[in-house]
């Protein structure tokens, strides 16, 4: 949103994480993938297309195996395209010619959690940093400590390693981790996935907290439509394989969102739009029986 | 890991007497077995009868201790070259496939031979006795490190690698700073698992070929006809491993700090 509003982050030292949303705008202009072509032709995605705005919300419903993971390698660059193209503010990221590379303007939160073991918190949270080369070591570090200690005072676990922290926790670091390199995009890939539904609702207010501060585009990835509606300005659903956009959903549910939100009338006439477009494709997954697809 | 449970976990009132009973439980089973003469058994000494020839004769002996250390620095010599060796192999093996694709074959090929049945090439081969036990305790560690460390590589998860290469970092700093950290425990299984192996064909390698050790004592002890060495040998052997073991898991501890005490 605009600059100077009260919830615009303190300045830090070292790079500054704007709070503009004037970066991150994303065109996906008919893209197909076809994994091994001479061969099995598996077709993932077909003919996708999307607009997304600089700091939008976006979510992804579709049932397992739609291809939602595969749009988020291809945007993360870590799998090319096999028709159309991907623009990130008006630049090519990914076109036929040229594979997309993977970059720290776009990085991605695992659906199984990604930290690395070996690291602290802190070290995992200014590893991208550390490893640019961007700024002394110190330097990083401070900033770390104080994205943490803004972020629920995260600081008191800077020291600690990830194997020794709940499956929420760590996921909240691993935003940050994603954060502290001021992408233009976070790409999330179905992160609380694998969590209890108490954990699950923490985890949405924490990262509608980061995301009302900083305002980065968000591409989230989730088949749980609920999750979708409340933390997104944009519910898309995607048809089973091959992935193409079955309904794009405007959610003009206000913002800060909390708790109320989802039982509000508002939430469930939308909820209410979208429900039998997911089903019916996840009603053609199941009966398809398929295994999902990466 | 709080002080609490740790403290729970060193107080005397858990486990540790359990350890401590049935280690005695063992030595009074021997014995009676030996004195009601139970068929078998009943030709060994009894444990009173071998602890006292161990303190009577073995003790201060400078021999019975040469033995030790003289297994002790096979076990550690073959044990380290299969190291050094053992976890670049390995690490090539899972980085490069071009030479994985030329080598690996032939690597699977010798992996199923025992390390015994190196012996005699073995002898044939290498121009001292020292050196060809060495190296047979060099190959009973080697492929078991070759082939986890191998297997570490293959299962480095593929998410870490993406986010390093997302997040900028070299080739050269994903191997040192991604891939090296994500086989420490790969490499500690294959350390864990080689120190086993290592005192087994050191044992072994020197009843057939050496005139020194702790193996070949316990093996002087069955040709001249006396029980209580022999019984002396397999404790001294037991308790070597048992050291062994408990100084290599040290060492993994240390080499990975994130990891809970088990």
């Amino acid at each position: 949103m605009q600059n100077g509003s009260p919830e615009s982050p303190p300045s830090t030292p070292g790079v500054q994480l704007s709070a503009d949303s004037t970066m991150g705008h994303l065109e996906v202009r008919g893209v197909g993938k076809i994994y091994d072509p001479e061969g099995a032709r598996v077709e993932a995605l077909k003919k996708c297309s999307l607009d997304i705005p600089a700091g939008d919300f976006i979510a992804i419903v579709g049932p397992s195996g739609c291809g939602k993971s595969t749009l988020l390698n291809i945007l993360a660059g870590f799998d090319n395209l096999t028709d159309g193209d991907v623009l990130m503010d008006g630049e090519p990221l990914a076109t036929l010619d040229d594979p997309p590379k993977p970059g720290s303007d776009r990085v991605v939160v695992f659906q199984n959690g990604a930290l690395f073991p070996w690291k602290t918190v802190l070290q995992n949270v200014v590893y991208g940093l550390v490893v640019k080369k961007q700024m002394p070591e110190s330097e990083a570090n401070d900033m770390g400590m104080d994205l943490l200690a803004r972020t629920g005072g995260l600081d008191r676990i800077a020291q600690v390693f990830p194997g020794q922290l709940s499956s929420g926790m760590q996921r909240r670091v691993e935003i940050l981790r994603a954060l502290i390199n001021n992408p233009r995009i976070l790409l999330l890939d179905e992160p609380f996935r694998a969590m209890d539904t108490v954990s699950k609702t923490n985890m949405h207010q924490h990262l509608l907290d980061i995301y009302d501060t900083y305002h980065k585009t968000v591409f989230f990835i989730t088949h749980d439509l609920d999750e979708a509606i409340f933390l997104a300005d944009t519910v898309v659903v995607m048809t089973t394989r091959p992935g193409t956009i079955k309904l794009r959903l405007n959610i003009d549910l206000p913002r800060p969102r909390n708790r109320h939100t989802i039982t509000s009338q508002q939430f469930m006439e939308l909820k209410q739009h979208a429900v039998s477009a997911v089903h019916e494709e996840a009603k053609k997954a199941f009966e398809r029986g398929e295994r999902e697809l990466a | 890991m709080t002080k609490a449970a740790l403290m729970k976990r060193l107080s005397p009132s858990r486990i540790r007497w359990r350890g401590v009973t049935s280690v005695i439980a063992f030595f009074v089973l021997w014995h009676l077995a030996v004195v009601l003469g139970v068929s078998g058994i009943s030709e060994l000494p009894t444990p009173v009868e071998t602890l006292a020839t161990f303190f009577g004769e073995y003790i201060a002996d400078n021999d019975y201790w040469q033995s030790w250390a003289v297994s002790f620095q096979r076990v550690l010599a073959g044990f380290i070259i299969a190291q050094l060796l053992g976890i670049p192999l390995g690490l090539v093996f899972g980085t490069n496939r071009r030479f994985r694709e030329m080598f690996f074959p032939v690597f699977e090929l010798m992996r199923p031979i025992p390390p015994l049945a190196w012996v005699p090439v073995s002898i044939l081969f290498w121009p001292t006795n020292e050196s060809s036990i060495i190296f047979i305790t060099f190959i009973g560690a080697f492929f078991v490190i070759v082939i986890n460390v191998y297997d570490g590589v293959r299962s480095i998860r593929n998410e870490h690698m993406w986010l390093a290469q997302s997040l900028g970092a070299s080739r050269l700093s994903i191997f040192r700073r991604i891939m090296l950290p994500s086989v420490i425990p790969s490499i500690a299984v294959g350390m864990t698992l080689g120190i086993a192996i290592t005192w087994n064909v050191v044992i072994a390698a020197e009843m057939i070929s050496s005139d020194s050790g702790l193996g070949r004592m316990t093996w002087e002890g069955y040709v001249s006809s006396t029980p209580e060495v022999v019984l002396i040998g397999m404790i001294s052997i037991g308790l070597a491993g048992y050291l062994s073991s408990v100084v290599v898991e040290w060492i993994e501890r240390r080499m990975m700090p994130w990891k809970e005490t088990r």
